[in-house]
């Protein structure tokens, strides 16, 4: 091999081929094989075709769903990201995360790869004489840092399991820093132990939110304050939220309701490309928060993230109700309804105009769902809200799978499953993952899968169309800017399954002479 | 150096205006890490490799995705189990796209997130027990993954499990090689010491523990590609011109790599690095050891290639001199075309970069190659030796800073004004919203490969799209 290569150079200034095509070239594939013949040492193509089907089969389904320890692909982040995530929907708001460096960059990555968005978070740095003599000296100068150089409003305090481990103690450390002058001693830094080892980032929301509204509730003094009618909504981990939360303003402007979204990141996240970079712009504002002690009801769109969250908020005398992402026709109903059951508002004619044209779509479609079996996947409330919603269209759930669901929230997707006769057959799936989730695919095939990006690995190789439908949504984009929730939301969600079932059949049918048949105008 | 740039701005002014905003006590240490790159310096004059101080925003990130994220996850062969808690791996899965070739799930397992998911009862009682667990699950339902790597996460090292004995006793019980990786998080101040840890590991728990497989015949040919982590390919797009050259690629670390590469590196006639800093320590390890020597090269844009390509063939006798001259010639008409439609577009544009370990170097004469110019740079996780290669590249009045924070590059940029920014996904969306063309050099923007001469196609075609997207022209409204 001491000649030069005869290849042609396949590369050109004309048209520019990238790596979608430049490793398609002869050369590439020559080297390719070279590389795996000579170096690579390998196994044999027939051995690898041999074990990839085994992999398909009820015997390694039954072997992958005895294990007990190894998780393989989870539906599950840790707490902080969690946490950061409801801290940022606070007006200028900085989340401070105490512990060490390295988790803060890949929170911030994972939420800007998802809303494409910058997203602010500092960290305390915490290294190895940390981990000796704890963090105070971090959090110290970490505070007074921050608030010096990005001028926030409220700095929230979460940690890294780092900072758990080794046992530092938020409360003494802010109140110690305040002496020290890092802050002043009125700024508010509320705080939430989220120890990445304990449940996962619904947890750290659920944790943050309680954090934030403790320290704005906690003085006794404000119990005192008659209650108003005005109401709290808490939307949860939901990557779309910018689109979600505009959608639940939209409505409660149309029920004329006063309402205060606790975390509200709409804005945070969708910033104008106008030439200028806002660190903070919109989120819930520190009187708002305040005073949303006094609402009459706090409302969780998401029961799973919000449970200490909402006991809290009924020991403060608050009603309060949850739901379970209300996606589709009957969800929104009941949404509406307690919301109109508690303000007193009445729903008005618009909204049920609204409904009844998302009615309408649902009857003009409905022949090309009914009967597709899918799988879901993705957090618990995402997942029993969108089991709702395919079983409302005829479509029958087969697989629902939520490495954050719980034995309670098995029985609780069942129970929508056996309220419906397309529910047959359907099965939860709590604490199991996407490699689980494989081997169901495998096993006992759907139509389609709905779930979040990393479901792309079980449409490669199950062939089976996904659906992207929750967080996070890496490979596409602009989807978190269109609501869910509500009618019109609902309306998006179907037109979203309609287009890709659309656009399966036209794949399906497009083989000139041989399968084109089929492939009409007109659908 | 010549041609100096930044020469009609107060450069250093800036750097003390935006350090005012400081702290007193921080402000000192920033302004260690931050400089006016003077004319013939041998250094950037700035301190490296110190830690992050604290409250701010540092875009480096941990010794854990120094190794797993950087070093050991591209080699697709083994499993690289995330210890700990669920959040490490999670967020490292599939997010650098290190290209490979395989069945996935089968043989190959790149694109996978493998955890022990560290609950809190794993805090208290210690995650040895559930490790063993782990490792044998892995070993029933991946019967062909030729390896494990232990990817330890901060609470490994804070409870004190031994890893260790782990490995040893379940390699012997299932007759593969496990590594164990003490890569958590709070060692060190960057993701650095997380390449170095990851290296060590390969030293002591693959070259002093396993058997290369029987098959291997060495020629006087025989190179490896070291510190490339085939990001959209980029190691592919190098490995072809090496070959043209006629040498023999018989490893590459570690995008694309497998174990056997990994564990036949010492029978080469000489390392090539490309990624200095994340792996000079195993190259220097090797010279040691095994007398191979090492050599840094740089395939980015054409000038670099082919002082690189000749450095290599320099290496190596008149037949391998003659065929580099061939290749480079051969490339040379591409080049040239390339060169032709995109300089006009780009000529004189202004560019300020900061990444990770090599590029804030390498990269700068593919921009000049383009007629670009670089007014700032700087490194996540750099030490000394970085900064005292980076003269070579950039010029005199050069804004340099080490481990910037957000604060201060959006200070400098929005100072400077340069016509792109080059840096990460964190920063990416800050400078688009200020109507600044960007790229991500970290990943490519999803682009690539940008290495050898088919990437520098690539790259100008990018940089072209970046800057001249008719979107910047809309950002203020005419009302």
């Amino acid at each position: 091999m001491t000649q030069v290569n005869e290849f042609p150079v396949s590369q050109n200034a004309d048209k520019v081929l990238d790596h979608f095509t430049l490793f398609r070239q002869p050369e590439y594939q020559e080297m390719f094989k070279r590389k795996k013949d000579d170096f690579e040492f390998g196994h044999s193509d027939e051995k690898v075709a041999e074990v990839s089907e085994w992999t398909k089969s009820e015997d390694y389904k039954a072997k992958n769903f005895a294990r007990e320890a190894v998780v393989i692909n989870p539906t599950k982040a840790c707490q902080p990201i969690g946490a950061m995530f409801a801290a940022q929907g606070f007006e200028g708001t900085l989340p401070f995360v105490h512990g060490s460096q390295g988790c803060v960059a890949y929170y911030r990555t994972h939420l800007t790869r998802h809303f494409k968005e910058p997203n602010s978070a500092v960290s305390s740095s915490m290294t190895e004489d940390a981990a000796v003599f704890g963090g105070l000296n971090n959090m110290i100068d970490g505070l007074a840092n921050a608030y010096a150089l990005y001028k926030p409003k409220m700095i929230a305090v979460l940690t890294t399991c780092m900072a758990e481990v080794i046992g530092d103690d938020l409360q003494g450390f802010i109140a110690n820093a305040k002496k020290k002058d890092s802050v002043p001693e009125d700024f508010p830094v509320p705080f939430a132990h989220t120890p990445a080892f304990v449940g996962s980032h619904i947890v750290g929301y659920d944790n943050m939110m309680k954090g934030i509204l403790t320290n704005f509730w906690g003085k006794s003094e404000d119990l005192d304050t008659p209650k108003t009618e005005k109401i709290n909504l808490i939307g949860g981990f939901d990557g779309y939220a910018v689109g979600n939360n505009r959608e639940l303003k939209r409505i409660f402007g149309l029920m004329g309701i006063d309402a205060t979204i606790l975390s509200d990141v709409s804005d945070v996240f969708d910033t104008p490309g106008d030439g200028e970079y806002r660190m903070y712009d919109g989120g819930t504002t520190i009187e708002e928060t305040k005073a949303a002690l006094h609402a009459k009801a706090t409302i969780s769109l998401q029961e799973y993230n919000t449970p200490q969250t909402l006991q809290f908020c009924k020991e403060k005398g608050q009603e309060v109700a949850k739901f379970n992402y209300p996606l589709g026709v009957a969800a929104t109903d009941e949404l509406l309804l307690k919301l109109a059951e508690i303000t007193g508002k009445a729903i008005p004619a618009s909204l049920k105009l609204e409904r009844g044209r998302l009615v309408d779509a649902i009857a003009d479609s409905h022949t090309h769902i009914h009967g597709k079996r899918f799988a879901v996947f993705g957090d618990p409330d995402f997942c029993l809200g969108m089991t709702r919603f395919l079983l409302e269209l005829g479509a029958e759930p087969v697989h629902i799978l939520s490495t954050s669901g719980s034995k309670k929230w098995e029985k609780q997707v069942q129970k929508v499953l056996d309220g419906s006769q397309f529910g047959k057959g359907g099965a939860a799936y709590g604490g199991k993952d996407l490699w689980h989730l494989r081997s169901l695919l495998f096993t006992n095939k759907v139509d389609y899968i709905i779930g979040n990006s990393y479901g792309k690995y079980l449409e490669r190789d199950t062939k089976i169309p996904l659906i992207r439908l929750t967080y996070p949504i890496f490979d596409r984009h602009h989807h978190h800017r269109y609501p869910v929730w509500g009618y019109q939301g609902a309306l998006n969600v179907l037109v979203r399954i309609l287009d890709r079932i659309f656009e399966d059949m036209d794949a399906n049918t497009s083989v000139v002479g041989v399968t084109d048949i089929s492939f009409d105008l007109v659908r | 150096m010549s041609l100096a740039v930044n020469n009609d701005l107060d450069v250093k002014g800036l750097v003390d205006k935006v350090l005012e905003a400081y702290p007193e006590k921080s402000r000192k240490r920033r302004a260690k890490h931050i400089n006016v790159l003077e004319a013939e310096a041998k250094d950037c004059g700035v301190k490296s490799n110190i830690k992050s101080i604290p409250g701010v925003m540092t875009i480096r990130g941990c010794a854990y995705a120094g190794s797993k994220g950087v070093v050991w996850g591209p080699i697709k062969d083994m499993i690289h189990i995330s210890h700990g808690p669920v959040g490490c791996g999670y967020y490292s899965w599939s997010g650098r796209r290190n290209y490979y070739i395989g069945d996935t799930g089968v043989d190959s397992f790149g694109t996978m997130h493998f955890t022990s998911d560290f609950q809190e009862k794993d805090i208290v009682f210690g995650g040895d027990k559930k490790l063993h667990k782990v490792i044998e699950e892995i070993n029933e339902l991946f019967p062909l993954a030729n390896g494990i790597s232990i990817q330890s996460e901060c609470p490994i090292g804070l409870i004190g499990d031994d890893i260790e004995a782990v490995a040893r006793l379940k390699s012997a019980e299932i007759g593969k090689p496990i590594v164990p990786v003490r890569c958590e998080g709070f060692r060190g101040v960057s993701q650095s010491l997380g390449h170095h840890i990851a290296n060590d590991c390969i030293r002591d728990w693959v070259f002093e523990k396993t058997s290369p497989v029987e098959g291997f015949e060495s020629t006087p040919y025989d190179v490896t590609v070291i510190g490339d982590y085939n990001i959209g390919g980029d190691a592919w797009a190098s490995r072809i011109l090496l070959e043209e050259i006629g040498l023999r690629v018989i490893a590459q670390w570690s995008g694309d790599g497998t174990l056997a590469e990994l564990e036949n590196t010492p029978k080469a006639k000489v390392n090539l690095i490309h990624c200095y800093r994340s792996m000079n320590y195993i190259a220097r390890h090797m010279e040691e050891k095994f007398n191979i020597p090492w050599v840094e090269y740089n395939f980015f844009g054409p000038s670099q290639i082919a002082e690189s390509l000749r450095k290599i063939a320099a290496l190596f006798d008149d037949t391998i001199k003659e065929n580099a001259e061939k290749v480079i010639a051969k490339y040379q008409p591409m080049v040239d075309a390339v060169i032709a439609k995109y300089q006009p577009r780009l000529n004189g544009k202004k560019v300020m970069i900061y990444v990770g370990g090599l590029r804030p170097r390498h990269v700068v004469d593919a921009y000049h190659d383009l007629g670009m110019e670089i007014i700032g740079t700087g490194y996540e996780f750099a030490h000394n030796d970085d900064y005292q290669r980076t003269p070579h590249y950039v010029k005199e009045g050069t804004l340099i800073y080490d481990d910037v924070t957000a604060f201060e590059l959006e200070k400098f940029v929005e100072e400077l004004r340069p016509d792109m920014v080059a840096s990460g996904i964190k920063e990416k969306y800050v400078f688009q919203k200020m109507g600044l063309p960007f790229r991500q050099m970290h990943s490519w923007d999803y682009s690539g490969p940008y290495h050898g001469y088919d990437g520098f196609a690539i790259f100008a075609r990018d940089m072209d799209m970046a800057i001249n997207n008719p979107v910047w022209n809309l950002t203020k409204a005419p009302f």
